[in-house]
């Protein structure tokens, strides 16, 4: 008998790694022929509904407290009044690969009835056919919503394919220097402090570096742990500050004089000691970054408005009470003034989220209903009282954002500037091959001519060759 | 069965011992533990085993009724899986955008893609070395040690060193995960606690692999600490006593007598924790394959280029390629095994 026993242990060994993948390819017919929820959609019905909502967030993050103290109690007694009996339930998000959950989710037919979704996400999912246009679940219903009217038409198409939108947008936010004004103070560098090129930047690291020996000057993403951060908030300010972008004119950029200047940049960094590699190295590296910085052990950090709002706000998970008087903020300049995109002295880049209906729900009537209660005015400005952030509605805006410094000065200073990433399907597979040469980088496993190289190779597997540019 | 003559034909060496086995040893019997070299050189006839008595009792339609539900639910959910794996293994199967869709046969590009990709190779090497240094040495190594060491204790010290050396094993790999980066952490971990002085390594981007390494020793000693336990007691005690007798050292005792009787199970364990150590994700828990694809065994490349990436036709690829080893290490040990029946 032994022999037989570990045969069928070997066997089931082999075969082990195997079934996991065999796992994701079996439903791809599922995708496509959804078109009989088509524009015939159901008209609300008498019978008991229930929803499921999920955001990729958890207690005591904002989005998913909103979600239960608000969404869920008043849009079922709104339903209530109508008569209808409508249950909704949240189904807590918040992990690291939200994204490929939902993806394998949504490809077997499962999912939440709402979810929320990154803007970067949609034209892969949309090319997928794991997602599907408004007007295609719900039907002409969704030309009636009064929101469209505040929403600004740039927005609506940062969740649109071919100008047919495939769910609501929330919001939008920019990228900027936070600084400590404390340490800077300290330092003996002004609290007031705008940059106007990378040498300035530079100065002043080395400046918290020599007069404050204990703490780390300053913090730029940069590790593949760091996922979008780093392109979004690291290397992309860098790539547009030396003039470069990704894609131009039909082209996506590979190995380009602007690609080498913004990993010369990383590496100077880095490899004076001015930024801590082991942050941006370890698998928690971003939270890590966040407590140094609400505990004043870290100078500068270039992150997004999310930093402000949703990370070192009083209810935030890395809390500073008084962040109006430790923290400030200043444009990300260009290499030398005028040197950036388009001429700009400053840069930013921009992202945005949304939710979006699942195409496998059984009620697109009423998850309709809900994603545009959501979204609506008195919901919107019920979430900015909670926290602060620039919203996709114009009236949300004017209304609820005006008090805060930080998310104003956004508003006007940083998203006149700001751009936003190419919608290709390609683009989250170019923004890994980015996280990985700037890793490479800062990590000290390749120069930053090779690691260009490799990127450009990379690039050219993704897109094809003849899509390439530079090298 | 027929594969347990080891301890039949070492019986041969003690002839104040045969009782029960007589039949099978009488023909043999020369010599004592000196002359009785490591590599069985005692060549046993082997009384003609009739194999088909033992089937007899059923005839081969009502065997085949037997077998056939357990092989078709083996093909139904191992081996067409695994088939179809292999095959989107020659696609270009996305799990998100146009080829998710669409999927095209794209041939053996992914198997070439693979071979290129220096992460691969690494990522191999990497495996290799962690299976070799935590699965072989390390877990079998510790457990064949533990149990040698432990074999004659009994009662609660016995029973005490069983269980915590069990416990590290049935804890739940997160929980597990979640103790060691606790432990290993650079700021406020244990381990920096323990060491004298003011010490701050960040023990998990220092010594990324030897940290694995480690954590995967600890972990999976107890396996062959069990293992090994049982083997060493089918030992006779009288080969034991009769090599203490003839003046053997300890050394000589282990090599001569301990290491031949239980081979097979040393080639058992052998396949098993390789196997085991070369599929296992574990060390993601800890690391996440960093710092900068150091500790990136081939599970977590599987992981991330099929999951991460949502390449998941590469990753079938990579997958069968994995298959492939592990196949390489099975018939490698088959082969030793019926080598090794040859023998005897």
């Amino acid at each position: 008998m032994r022999i037989h026993l570990r045969r069928s242990h070997a066997a089931a060994l082999l075969i082990a790694p195997l079934l996991v993948l065999a796992a994701c390819g079996g439903d791809d017919d599922g995708s496509g022929g959804d078109g009989d929820n088509g524009q015939e959609a159901p008209e609300p019905s008498d019978e008991p509904v229930h929803l499921t909502i999920s955001h990729n967030a958890t207690r005591p993050q904002i989005e998913a407290v909103w979600i239960e103290d608000y969404v869920i109690p008043e849009f079922e007694a709104l339903m209530a009044e109508q008569g209808r009996e409508v249950t909704v339930e949240h189904i807590e998000g918040g992990v690291d690969d939200y994204k490929t959950q939902l993806a394998l989710d949504l490809s077997v037919g499962e999912g939440p009835d709402i979810t929320s979704f990154d803007q970067f996400w949609t034209a892969e999912f949309a090319a997928a056919g794991l997602i599907e246009p408004l007007r295609t679940l719900v039907g002409d219903q969704v030309d009636e919503w009064e929101g469209w009217e505040q929403i600004p038409d740039a927005v609506v198409g940062s969740l649109a394919v071919d100008d047919e939108p495939y769910g609501l947008p929330l919001g939008t936010d920019g990228r900027v220097i936070f600084y400590r004004t404390d340490l800077f103070e300290d330092a003996g560098l002004p609290t007031d402090w705008q940059p106007t090129s990378w040498d300035e930047i530079l100065d002043a690291a080395r400046t918290l570096q020599s007069e404050l020996p204990d703490i780390i000057p300053m913090q730029l993403n940069a590790g593949i742990n760091m996922e979008e951060a780093t392109t979004l908030q690291g290397y992309i300010p860098l790539l547009l500050g030396a003039g470069g972008d990704l894609h131009v004119d039909g082209m996506w950029q590979g190995d380009t004089p602007a690609v080498r200047q913004a990993l010369e940049f990383y590496d100077t960094i880095y490899s004076e000691g001015l930024a801590d590699t082991d942050m941006q190295l370890l698998t928690d590296g971003r939270d890590r970054s966040f407590e140094a910085f609400s505990q004043g052990n870290l100078g500068m950090l270039i992150e997004g408005d999310y930093l402000w709002r949703g990370v070192i706000n009083p209810e935030g998970n890395f809390p500073l009470e008084d962040r109006e008087d430790l923290v400030g903020w200043a444009l990300i300049p260009a290499q030398e003034p005028g040197a950036g995109i388009r001429g700009q002295d400053f840069v930013s880049a921009s992202g945005g989220t949304g939710r979006v209906i699942n195409p496998n729900t059984e009620h697109p009537h009423e998850a309709w209903e809900l994603l545009t209660f959501m979204s609506s005015y008195e919901s919107q400005l019920d979430y900015v009282e909670r926290e602060p952030r620039i919203t996709a509605r114009e009236d949300v805006n004017e209304d609820g954002i005006a008090h805060d410094p930080m998310l104003t000065f956004v508003a006007e200073e940083v998203l006149p500037l700001t751009w936003y990433r190419p919608g290709f399907e390609e683009y989250p597979q170019v923004s890994e091959a980015i996280q990985f040469m700037v890793e490479n980088v800062v990590s000290g496993r390749s120069d930053v001519e090779s690691a260009a190289q490799e990127f450009h190779s990379t690039l050219e597997g993704i897109v094809g060759p003849d899509n390439v540019a530079g090298g | 069965m027929t594969n347990d003559d080891g301890r039949h034909r070492d019986e041969a060496v003690a002839p104040d011992n045969t009782t029960d086995d007589q039949r099978q040893v009488a023909p043999t019997g020369e010599g004592a533990v000196q002359a009785a070299p490591a590599d069985q050189g005692t060549v046993t006839p082997e009384p003609v085993r009739d194999d088909a008595a033992e089937v007899a009792v059923i005839s081969k339609p009502a065997a085949i009724g037997f077998v056939a539900p357990a092989i078709g639910l083996i093909g139904l959910f191992m081996m067409f899986p695994a088939v179809w794996a292999l095959y989107l293994g020659f696609t270009n199967y996305r799990l998100t955008g146009t080829a998710a869709r669409e999927p095209e046969f794209v041939g053996t590009d992914n198997f070439t893609r693979a071979l290129d990709d220096p992460l691969f190779t690494s990522s191999l090497w990497v495996t290799l070395i962690f299976v070799a240094a935590s699965g072989v040495l390390g877990q079998m190594g510790l457990g064949f040690t533990l149990a040698w060491l432990f074999r004659r204790w009994r009662g609660w010290t016995r029973r005490t060193i069983e269980v915590l050396v069990i416990i590290s094993w049935i804890i739940p790999g997160s929980v597990v995960a979640f103790l060691w980066r606790a432990f290993l952490d650079g700021s406020d971990g244990t381990l920096n606690a323990m060491i004298p002085g003011d010490v701050t390594t960040e023990w998990l981007l220092r010594q990324p692999l030897l940290a694995i390494i480690i954590f995967n020793i600890w972990r999976g000693t107890a396996f062959s600490m069990l293992l090994f336990d049982a083997a060493l007691n089918t030992i006779p005690p009288s080969h034991l006593e009769t090599a203490k007798v003839s003046g053997a050292s300890a050394w000589q005792t282990l090599r001569d007598i301990v290491l031949p009787s239980v081979r097979g199970h040393i080639l058992t364990t052998v396949l098993l924790v390789s196997m085991w150590t070369f599929n296992l994700f574990t060390p993601f828990l800890l690391t996440g394959g960093g710092p900068n694809f150091q500790t990136e065994v081939m599970a977590i490349y599987v992981y991330r280029v099929a999951f991460g990436q949502g390449q998941l036709g590469f990753g079938s690829a990579v997958s069968a390629i994995m298959l492939l080893i592990n196949l390489i290490i099975a018939l490698v040990y088959f082969r030793m095994l019926r080598e090794r029946r040859k023998k005897a």
